[in-house]
């Protein structure tokens, strides 16, 4: 098996007010022409494990390769094969779409005669050439990310490596950057990607690693995490907090983890979701409880760190707590640091 | 976008950037990559109403303020007061003007530019020359343009052209070294706001306790050592010498030996915190 990124026990510990462990021994392999992904909440290490990947970062220990190259050792040769989309747009706002990508041709010292023609090419792949000669302040934000996307294969890289492509979009938009990505991948390129969405992961990687605290705490295809997650979460709204134990009691036979209860609402994953959502309903209504809502939908990243680790994801921002994309759960009470990931959901 | 982006993206034919070992063909990319920076952070100012504002309606308004409101109150000996201002306000536009090296480093680390700037192929040194140079490139359009308005209202150098020129080197070399200064503090501050604001309470004391638009003389006597040889005055004085005639070899060693020692120290510091930020 060729690997096309390898990373060998990663350690990175940043000192400053705090010492943070950002990276605690991570390891991974990505076989060529395959989307690894790597899944975690926010603060987990996955821009750290892309920046040690991308030659910005050192590692305190461990080794990486890319294309069996050193990224310490040979770091100017790496960075000669690899494209980068970091976690935020970093294009430049006072020039053009095409400036933009002409000015990384030039850097990635491309033949001078290719860098117009090869920033053109792009612009028509990524639906910008309209606004290829607009200043970047008049651009979308799913347009900033296409350009960034551009941007990062202007030297046609065998290897991808995108941070949170799709935080903060738009799901027309986070759609749209999804296709390119397949498309990327259907014309042979390795891609590294970070994300908390489940779905996404579920959707665009071949194979991924679930990262907290700066550990893997899982490993496999998309279809073997689900396997053992339970595919498919059920939650129902009941009237009382009583009511909500109790309904979770009745729940008990049907998911391969405790059904959980947070205020008023039960969760539990379950493998078969109509057969479940039937036996569920069939449990309240022999004993007499009538739901307020009464949900099936897929499991989020909240959903797998509860079945992994026991309990829910500490983003600690709410950037991607917004309300209106959890799928009316809202958010849960008590402390500010159990906020939900809301986006598997959606689906 | 409304329409789907499905185009299908063909299977990359040459595979990534070009590599090369050879110490020539990477001296070659370096300056080629100092260029692309600089060009590139040009024409970000020209699209920046502030930074244009700052280079060259910001000077016009100084000359026009010390010639016409401050001027009339100051009193100097051996030449009229405007050829006295007029090296003074160049090498203090410039100084001011040389604040935009931290502001602009700040955005770029700010939006994360330089984080996809390390992981190009470029060569590293690029960025921190192509922003101190294109800076460079703006200060001599403001001394231009304070050339100009200056000659407008009233100056008159008297040792020819070969001594101005001089003079204006000296000041652009000196705006140079202070480029990187700003350098180091706009790698090391949190943001651009922070980046501008650190820059005045530096620059206050060092171009209004000088001598750019009073002598020296008429200030108290704690003041008039370091008004005399702090480095901006240095410069403003070896300007003076070199325009209107005077004792001038000594402060011009001065000037150069300020912009040089900062240059000496300052270079490697900011290529530090270039390497060693993030
Ligand atoms: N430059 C840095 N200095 C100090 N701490 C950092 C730095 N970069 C990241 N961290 C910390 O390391 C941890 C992992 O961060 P990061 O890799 O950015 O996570 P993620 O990308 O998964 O959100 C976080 O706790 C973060 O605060
Ligand atoms: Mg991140």
């Amino acid at each position: 098996m060729q690997y096309s990124i390898e990373a060998d026990t990663l350690k990175k510990t940043f000192t400053g007010k705090h010492e943070v462990r950002a990276l605690d021994g991570v390891s991974f392999n990505v076989a060529e022409g395959t989307v690894f992904g790597l899944l975690g909440p926010n603060g987990s290490g996955k821009t750290t494990a892309v920046r040690i990947l991308t030659t910005i970062l050192q590692p305190d220990s461990g080794r990486a390769r890319v294309l069996g190259h050193d990224v310490a050792k040979h770091a100017s040769l790496v960075r000669s094969l690899i494209g980068l989309a970091g976690q935020y747009a970093a294009v430049d706002e006072n020039l053009t779409g095409r400036e933009n990508l002409q000015m990384v041709g030039r850097l990635n010292h491309l033949p001078r005669s290719t860098v117009a023609g090869r920033a053109k090419e792009l612009l028509e792949q990524f639906d910008l050439a309209d606004a290829a000669d607009r200043i970047l302040k008049t651009y979308s934000g799913g347009m900033r990310r296409r350009l960034d996307l551009a941007a990062a294969l202007v030297a046609r890289p065998s290897v991808l490596f995108l941070d949170e492509p799709t935080t903060g979009l738009d799901p027309q938009s986070r759609n749209d950057l999804w296709e390119v990505i397949e498309s990327l991948v259907g014309g042979g390129t390795t891609v590294l990607l970070t994300t908390q969405y489940l779905e996404e992961a579920d959707r665009l990687a071949h194979s991924l690693a679930v990262l907290d605290h700066g550990h893997v705490i899982a490993e496999g295809t998309p279809e073997e995490l689900k396997a053992d997650l339970g595919a498919t979460v059920l939650e129902v709204g009941l009237d009382t907090i009583e009511n909500a134990r109790r309904a979770a009691e009745l729940f008990r036979p049907l998911g391969s983890h405790t059904p959980q209860v947070s205020g008023t609402v039960v969760e539990v994953t379950v493998d078969n979701g109509p057969e479940s959502a039937m036996a569920g309903l069939r449990f309240l209504d022999q004993a007499g409880i009538i739901p307020a809502a009464f949900t099936l939908r897929e499991p989020s990243l909240d959903d797998v760190f509860l079945a992994l680790t026991g309990r829910r994801t500490e983003n600690e921002s709410d950037q991607d707590g917004d309300p209106a994309l959890s799928g009316g759960r809202g958010r849960r009470r008590g402390s500010p640091a159990m906020e939900t990931v809301g986006m598997g959901e959606l689906s | 976008m409304t329409t789907t982006a499905t185009t299908a993206i063909s299977a990359p034919t040459v595979s990534g950037a070009p590599h090369s070992d050879n110490v020539g063909v990477r001296l070659r990319w370096a300056v080629a990559d100092s260029l692309t920076i600089t060009k590139r952070n040009i024409l970000s100012y020209t699209r920046i109403p502030e930074a244009l504002f700052f280079s060259t309606v910001q000077p016009i308004m100084f000359v026009l303020l010390f010639r016409y409101v401050f001027g009339g109150s100051i009193n100097v000996t051996g030449t009229s007061y405007v050829n006295y201002l007029m090296p003074g306000i160049f090498v203090q536009t410039v100084a001011f003007g040389s604040v935009q090296t931290s502001v602009g480093l700040a955005e770029d680390l700010q939006k994360g530019l330089i984080e996809r700037f390390r992981a190009l192929p470029m060569a590293r040194s690029a960025v921190l020359a192509g922003r101190t140079t294109a800076d460079l490139c703006r200060n001599v359009l403001t001394v231009v343009i304070v050339t100009v308005v200056g000659f407008l209202v009233g100056f008159r150098p008297t040792t020819g052209v070969l001594p101005y020129v001089a003079g204006i080197l000296l000041i652009l070399l000196f705006a140079y070294a202070l480029s990187w200064g700003f350098a180091v503090i706009g790698l090391s501050a949190p943001n651009s706001e922070v980046a501008q604001v650190i820059a005045f309470p530096l620059l206050f004391p060092l171009t209004f306790a000088s001598s750019a638009f009073v002598p020296v003389a008429n200030m108290p006597s704690w003041l008039q050592g370091f008004a005399t040889y702090q480095p901006v005055s240095v410069t403003i004085t070896a300007c003076r010498a070199l325009m209107l005639g005077g004792e001038t070899a000594t402060w011009v060693i001065q000037s150069l030996l300020w912009s040089i020692g900062l240059l000496v120290v300052l270079v490697p510091l900011a290529v530090h915190r270039y390497r060693t930020r993030i």
